[in-house]
């Protein structure tokens, strides 16, 4: 065993006398539990948005990557040429798995949730869609369609979703990175706050580190002392907001087939177990921060 | 065992202690006197590595205290018992638990201790006040509870300050008589004091070195005492 994990598995070995060492102090404890209570409750909120962006960066880049649309504004005795020409191109061009012209009806399904279901399409010059699909390969080479489009159909204009598709998995994307950063400053601000608790801990006992001191108590049995409790507190306090905040995840509304933003602010499914990290990971962080504000403040008072 | 060379001390400008240079012998028995304010404390400090000499050395068993990181001075001091005039105590634990602490921060298993820490309560004369805390103790109850306190891992060298300041003149005897039992057990004593009447009660039972502190200096006393 390295002499550090020795220090951390001493810190951690419950040593009853150790513990009682330094009395009892109410206001402290409550501080520390509350203060990492409500840092774990919002770090299952930033953790669901971490992972309801990622999942929907996931699903644009899923969904759309490998579809393009072909959009013909033609007369109306030229769409139905161009509509053959075009397809007649896809064909054979390599990288396309399929390719099909949208009917009526699809399209106006597609309008409906604006103009509603009775739109007159007919009376209206809209273009002709083709939906097509590209082989898993991914070897489409878009500008060479581009300019065997404009010269067989000039009408037709190839979309290939890049253009607002790259910017919105970005965005979801930075989203998530957000969701990850608010964690890492959630736990940051846990940190700082069970030092100043620590602190505030250390400066009411000294006289029981001064009694310790005179007694030959090492600055690591001292430490123990306050890291045990701390880091008890923390885990203790962080359980109950993570409990907290799952239950208010979980009161949110459900996940919708379509797959909206706020409705998908959740887990799913393995990503349940995430939050159970954040006790644990809490614990740690007062760990680290009592222990480093203990051995810090007894060089100090030496 | 303990050895000043030279040493001096210094604070907030103005040196304290100057040009010390004695040794502590194994077995043997100071008393360490002067007038309040002269040093006394502060040299006891020296020996048992809660100050370091701003000048010179102090040597605990062999070691330079200079020399010695924290966690090395509190393994040296769980070598000597140490009690203070003020008997500095943990209030929200019971006497038995206050005199037992050293062995819980040297590591020993107090489940095996349990017996020696009530023998030892018991020699101090305060088995009935075991489970009582501190400040329900009288003033000689306390200071023989820091005696406990200071001999529970049966160390070699015990400094007392003033350990009969606040007890009459009965309590004072008996204290003594403990102290002069653990001198003859082999562990080196030294009491820091400004009573001349106690110096004299133990010259007569044990031989005594009485070390003066005089104008920051120490002396070795005359047979005047």
């Amino acid at each position: 065993m390295t002499p550090r994990l020795g220090l951390v598995l001493g810190a951690l070995r419950a040593d009853q006398q150790a513990d009682r060492v330094v009395p009892p102090s109410g206001f402290t404890a409550q501080l520390t539990s509350f203060t990492a209570g409500a840092m774990a409750f919002l770090a299952v909120f930033a953790l669901a948005l971490s992972l309801a962006s990622g999942r929907l960066a996931e699903r644009w880049e899923a969904t759309l990557k490998d579809t393009a649309t072909i959009r013909i504004s033609a007369s109306d005795d030229q769409i139905a040429v161009q509509t053959a020409a075009v397809l007649a191109v896809l064909e054979t061009t390599p990288g396309i798995a399929s390719a099909r012209a949208l009917s009526m009806d699809e399209q106006r399904a597609l309008l409906a949730p604006w103009f509603g279901p009775d739109l007159p399409l007919d009376a209206l010059p809209l273009p002709q869609l083709i939906e097509l699909t590209e082989t898993p390969l991914g070897d489409l080479d878009t500008e060479g369609l581009r300019l065997r489009l404009a010269a067989e159909a000039p009408g037709a204009v190839l979309d290939d979703h890049t253009r607002w598709r790259e910017p919105l998995v970005r965005a979801a994307d930075r989203l998530r990175l957000l969701g990850l950063a608010s964690i890492v400053l959630i736990l940051g601000a846990m940190a700082a706050m069970i030092t100043l608790a620590t602190q505030a801990a250390l400066a009411a006992n000294a006289q029981v580190i001064e009694v310790l001191r005179l007694v030959g108590a090492q600055d690591g049995y001292i430490a123990r002392a306050f890291v045990r409790r701390f880091s008890l507190r923390a885990l203790i306090g962080a359980a109950a907001g993570t409990s907290l905040g799952l239950l208010a995840v979980t009161l949110l509304p459900g996940v919708e087939p379509a797959g909206a933003f706020l409705t998908g602010l959740g887990f799913q499914g393995v990503t349940w177990l995430w939050p159970l990290m954040i006790p644990p990971l809490s614990a740690v962080v007062a760990f680290g921060a009592t222990r480093a504000a203990t051995l810090h403040a007894l060089g100090r008072l030496s | 065992m303990i050895t000043f060379n030279e040493a001096a001390y210094s604070y907030g400008g103005g040196e304290l202690l100057a040009d010390m240079s004695f040794r502590l012998l194994p077995g043997s028995f100071h008393f360490l006197t002067g007038p309040s304010g002269s040093g006394k404390t502060t040299l006891l400090k020296l020996c048992y590595g809660a100050l370091l000499p701003t000048a010179g050395s102090v040597a605990v068993f062999d070691n330079d205290t200079r020399l010695l990181d924290r966690d090395a001075i509190a393994k040296t001091r769980q070598r000597i018992g140490v009690v203070h005039q003020d008997c500095q105590f943990l209030d929200h634990l019971t006497l038995a638990e206050n005199v037992a602490l050293p062995l819980s921060v040297s590591g020993r298993n107090m489940a095996e201790e349990l017996a020696n820490v009530a023998d030892l309560v018991s020699w101090v004369g305060l088995s009935g006040q075991q489970f009582s805390r501190p400040p329900a103790l009288s003033g000689g109850e306390r200071q023989r509870a820091a005696l406990a306190r200071a001999l529970i891992l049966s160390p070699d060298v015990i400094l007392a300050d003033e350990p009969t300041g606040n007890v009459d003149w009965e309590m004072s005897l008996r204290l003594l008589r403990l102290l002069v039992e653990l001198n003859k057990m082999g562990k080196t004593i030294v009491i820091a004091t400004h009573d001349l009447n106690l110096i004299r009660t133990v010259k007569s039972q044990v031989p005594t070195r009485v070390l003066r502190i005089a104008k920051r200096r120490v002396q070795l006393a005359g047979a005047d005492l």
